[in-house]
This record gives structure tokens, sequence and C-alpha cells, in this order.
């Protein structure tokens, strides 16, 4: 396991604010590893970008440090921080070759041409594009310039790579194989990366860990396995995949399971993570996939069909549980689903465990 | 096949009105050209007038002559019909030739300044941390709105008290002043479509504000660099107000040289002139408009 060290990219206390009113970034504490792939996942305005911006040097932080291998870089200028960017669109040198475009960063650090060449070619292989040397972005597609823009941001052999939503632009397949593809690459080079997105699946796919942002503040840093299996709040709970959603009144909780009472009086239980007070109202969580059709888990209610959609490999089911008309199964395509016709009663059932009572902020 | 100008679905009224509206279109080009146009066959005139003498009208050959073009050369000539030294004597003494050495003179120096100096105000203007831009940008822009003649009075004075007046300094300083609002507003619309994050990349891969400039900025502004030079050029190469303010009769431009050969000696060598004035222009702005296109294509900025 890990030992206790300082992270490589320290956020201490930092804040920013755009107009000196309101803080787009609000007391960020986070701590990024060497070697690890970071993930900033928020929707848009949720303040993951300046944080990048603030690490790359193109914003200063109104309040706080931040530290790069140990040493504050609020004093040193972009240019001199030596770390790599990838940005959304690109940003490709368009007057330059792609040969040109990854000479740059080694021209600036003055090496010499055939070590030049040496790494330029290396590079190229590692995003396998070398024969694309003496294209123009403007004659590469969309992916190709992607490839090439990260194989710029890799050349100088930086230790420490920002990623701003680099596959915003391509379409969803390409996109799919760039994440295995960028992920490779991580894995292969063992560099630090930040990557932004506000794509989920693209976090949970990616990471190391992954950092979700709401109204400026990290609402949970966790693997992304606990993010979505345990969600810490129910920002984090909505946030990331789909969620069934029921609301009650706490009447009692003892050894972290809480018990409440729903509108219909019908009474769940559910593990406690920050619902409230006894008497206050919770909201409890339920992963889709973790209904069952049955009586044969622990917790069991009944349910109406109100509509089935046919997704080729599962079938989409939305009941109306209690007063909840958008609870949704989604059933593996088996034999199992041809009994389900739209109006019929039935009962479904989840296990405790994957019951999360959370608090009932939005 | 041929491409179809009027759609098949096309009315009576639809066809009447698509040749009408061409009409229209070539009654304003010919209003807008005719008046260049009509100055080329008057200065082939035999006759010291500016008007088509009969002769002229019915194409006869001895109405035509190249007077008055070899009058650019030899007006003012110590002594046009010596044999020896007569090149020297022309270069030095022509007053048409000494007015268009002038006039390349004053252009290109303004232009070098004009272009300088708005590339880097319109740079400066299109950075987000710049405060009160549009005061400024409307200030720098304001030699091409308020009336030349207050310009010229304005800057005859203001140069008068520094000795900048009557000499070749001023002329090319008002020049550039003139100059300076074209370059501001191509430049500045070229780096509207400038993608700022291009700076940024740079700065990311370890290239400091003077590299990023040279490397990055520069190259890709190029064209909108080049068609503000062209029309600041352009701009002090017809200006006649300024001159005539704050020039004295050894830095006579062109323009100049042919108000006073209007007033002073009504002679056809100004249309002379003035025609080749017309074929340099057109063959200035083919080269430049060429140069402009290649170099665009060539940094990948339009589609090839």
């Amino acid at each position: 396991m890990k030992e206790k060290r300082e992270g490589f990219v320290v956020f201490e206390n930092v804040q920013k604010t755009y107009d000196g009113n309101e803080l787009v970034v609000k007391n960020l504490n986070l701590e990024i590893f060497k070697g690890e792939f970071l993930t900033m996942l928020g929707p848009s305005g949720s303040g993951k970008t300046t944080c990048l911006m603030m690490l790359a040097g193109f914003e200063s932080s109104t309040h706080g440090e931040i530290r790069l291998g140990s040493k504050p870089i609020g004093n040193i200028p972009p240019h001199k921080r030596g770390i790599g960017m990838v940005f959304q669109n690109y940003a490709l040198f368009p007057h330059m070759s792609v040969g040109e475009n990854l000479a740059f960063p080694l021209e600036v650090r003055k090496i010499g041409k055939s070590f030049r060449e040496e790494k330029i070619k290396r590079v190229l292989e590692i995003v396998k594009m070398t024969d694309f040397i003496n294209r123009r972005p403007a004659q590469l597609s969309g992916g190709q310039q992607q490839r090439i823009a990260l194989a710029r941001s890799l050349v100088f052999e930086p230790e420490l790579v920002l990623m701003d939503e680099p596959l915003g632009a391509l379409d969803k397949q390409l996109r799919e194989h760039m994440q295995y593809e960028i992920k490779h690459i991580h894995e292969q080079l063992g560099v630090t990366v930040v990557y932004v997105t506000h794509d989920q699946s693209e976090a949970l796919t990616m990471s190391d860990r992954v950092a979700v942002f709401n109204e400026g503040v990290v609402q949970q840093l966790d693997t992304p396995v606990n993010i979505y299996e345990k969600p810490l709040n129910s920002f984090v709970a909505q946030f990331i995949g789909e969620n069934n959603k029921l609301v009650g009144t706490i009447i009692k909780e003892s050894k972290g399971v809480v018990q409440a009472k729903l509108r219909n009086s019908k009474q769940i239980k559910g593990i406690r993570v920050n619902s409230g007070k006894e008497g206050t109202d919770a909201l409890f969580s339920i992963r889709p996939e973790r209904v069952f059709l049955d009586k044969k888990n622990s917790e069991s209610i009944e349910a109406q069909v109100l509509e089935l959609i046919y997704l080729g490999d599962h079938v989409r089911c939305r009941m109306k549980v209690a007063d909840n008309e958008d609870f949704i199964l989604k059933i593996p395509n088996s034999s199992q689903t041809t009994s389900l016709r739209v109006g019929q009663k039935t009962q479904v059932s989840w296990r405790v465990e994957d019951c999360r009572a959370l608090d009932l902020a939005n | 096949m041929k491409k179809r100008a009027i759609p098949i679905y096309a009315s009576r009224g639809d066809v009447a009105w698509f040749y009408t509206f061409r009409f229209i279109c070539a009654l304003v080009f010919l209003f807008l050209i005719f008046p260049i146009i009509i100055i080329i066959p008057l200065s082939f005139n035999q006759e010291p007038y500016f008007s088509f003498t009969s002769g002229m009208l019915s194409l006869d050959p001895d109405a035509y002559s190249y007077r008055w073009y070899w009058d650019i050369l030899k007006n003012g000539m110590a002594d046009p019909d010596a044999s020896n030294g007569w090149w020297a004597d022309m270069w030095n003494n022509a007053q048409w030739i000494r007015s268009i050495k002038n006039s390349f003179i004053v252009g290109i120096f303004a232009t070098i300044l004009a272009t300088v100096l708005g590339t880097v105000a319109a740079i400066g203007l299109s950075s987000s941390h710049m405060p009160y831009k549009r005061i400024i940008m409307s200030l720098l822009i304001s030699p091409m709105i308020i009336p030349l003649v207050i310009t010229a009075s304005g800057l005859f004075y203001s140069f008068s008290q520094v000795g900048l007046a009557k000499n070749y300094l001023g002329l090319i300083l008002a020049h550039a002043v003139l100059g300076t609002p074209f370059v501001i507003i191509t430049v500045t619309a070229t780096l509207v479509g400038f993608d700022q994050s291009l700076t940024r990349a740079s700065a990311s891969l370890g290239a400091g504000p003077v590299r990023t400039f040279f490397r990055i900025q520069t190259p890709l502004i190029l064209p909108g660099v080049i068609s503000g030079a062209l029309f600041a050029f352009i701009t002090s190469f017809d200006e006649v107000v300024v001159v005539l303010q704050l020039a004295d009769v050894r830095q006579r431009t062109i323009p100049r040289q042919m108000f006073s050969g209007i007033r002073e000696q009504i002679s056809p060598t100004i249309l002379a002139v003035a025609t080749i004035l017309v074929i340099l222009s057109i063959i200035l702005l083919t080269i430049v408009e060429l140069l402009r296109r290649r170099s665009e294509r060539l940094r990948g900025i339009s589609p090839e």
C-alpha cells in the first residue's frame, strides 16, 4: 500500500474568484500523487477547469497555495512550469507540420537536432502516427489531431500532463477508443495526469481516482469503484450513474442502519451515509442494476410496471414504487423479461447494503 | 452539365427581375469605373487639352501620341534636348520624377511605421486583460473619422512647434498617423479568428511571451498585417491634404504635383501620370493579394 507521503501536486486551501464576489473554487484541498491518473469531474461551472488553469498557470489563485513537487508555483509563469497540456480544441499550430509542432517544445529547450528527431519518432510511435510527420494539422481528422496534441504534450517528457476535456469534440466511438489509448499511454509512461471532464463514464474508465466537483467544492475524492458504489452525498449519487430515489422520514437509526417511513407508510431500511437525525427526511438511493424483480432479498416492495424500453442487451423497466414514478430496473435480456406487461403489479427487492440513506440537499 | 443561373421554377417576374438586377449591377459598376477608364485614352492626346478632339473620336492615329508620357520625364529638366547627361538631369531635375521618388520614400517609411505601430496596438487591444478597450480603440482610429483638413491643420500647427514641418520626417510621421488605423482594423479582424488557446499551448510547451509572439502569433496574423500595410501605403500614396499643409516644394508627392499641375499648367501630363498610377495600383494590388492568399494557404488557415 501507499506509504504516507506528500502529494506530487498539492492544492492547499485554494480559493478563486473572478469578480471578487462569488467564489468559483471554495477552499480546495487536494493531493495528487506521482504517477497517478486523477480526474476532476463535475458539471460545467463547478470549478474543475478553473483548478486546472490555476495548476497550468493561466489563472492565479485568489487565496491559498499550489505546490508542484513540494515547491510553491504561484510565482512561476506558465512557460516555466514544465507542465504538458492537452487542450479541448487541440490547439495545434496550424502553420506548422506535425513534425514542427512536436519539435517546438524541444527547440525551446535547446535540444540538438538528432536527439530531437529521435524523441519525435518515439512519441509518434506511442500515438501510432509515424506516417503523418509531414502533414499539416488541417489535413488530419479530429482523432488524429488529438493524438498529435497528446504527443506534443508528452514529447518533452514532462512529469505532469494536464488534459482539459481532450475528447470532448470527438464522436462517441472514437472517444471510447481514445479513452483506452490514453489510459494505456499513462500506464506505459508512468506520467502523472490530471484530467478534466464532465463525462462520468470517461472518468470511471480512465482514472485511478476521481474528484467530483460541484459549486467549487470537491464533493468526493475516491477511486472510481467507491465513487460509484459508495457515494458520500446525494449530489455524487445523482451525478454518477443512474439512481432510484425514495424519500422517507427517518424513524430510527441503529448500528449504521436507518429505518424510515415512505409517503405510502411503507417502511424501508438503508445504510446511513449522511442522512440527518430522527424525524428528518432522507433520500434513499438504490442503483437500478441492484434491484431485482423478485422477493428474494431482504427489502421487498410493491411496484407497478409503467413502461418497458427494449435496449437490446437489457430491458429498461420504469415502475411506480411508493410515490416515485421514475423507479428504474435494468432487466438483463433473458426469458424472464417476456412475462412483464405494462400495468402489471409485481414485487421488487434489493439488499439493505445496496440502499444508501443520504441527505436531501437537492 | 452547365449550371443554370435561373432556377427552373422561376416565374416570368423572377426572370425579368434577374436581368434587371444584373443590369443595375452593371450600371453601378460602370459608374464606379468609368471616370478611371476615361483618362486612359485622354492621356494619349496629341493636343494639350482635357477633351476628346475630333481626330481622336474618328480614331485617327495622328491624333494620338506619347508626348505627355515623355513630358513626365522632361518637365523641369534643365536641358531636355542635351545628349550628354540626359539621364542624370532627368533623375535629379524632372519635377514628376522627383515627386514619384518622394511618394515612394514617404509611402514606404510611413507604411513600415504604421504597420509596426498598428500591429502592436491591435495585439494589445485584443488581449482580454486590456482595460478601456473601446475608448482606446476609438481614439486610435479617430484619424480615419476626423475630417482630413482638421487633422492636417492640427498636424501642421503642432509639428511647426517642434520643427517637423516642411521636412521628410514630419511628412512620414503624419502619413503614419493616417495609415495606422487601417492596420489596426485589419489586424484586429484577423485576431478575432485567432485561437487564443494557441498562445496558451505555446506557453505550456515552454515558450516565453517573446518567442510565442514571433513563432506563433506573427506568422498566423501575417495576412492581416499585409492587407493593413497595403492600405497604409495607398493612404499615404494618394494623400494630398496633409502634403499641402506640411510639405514644401522639395517634398512634393505625386498627388501634390498633380494638384499644382491642375492649378498652374493644365496639361495632359497629369492624365499620363494618372494612367501609370492606375496600372501600377492594379499590379500592386494583384501581387499583394496573391502573396497574401499564398501565405494563408501555406499557413493552413484556409483549406486547400
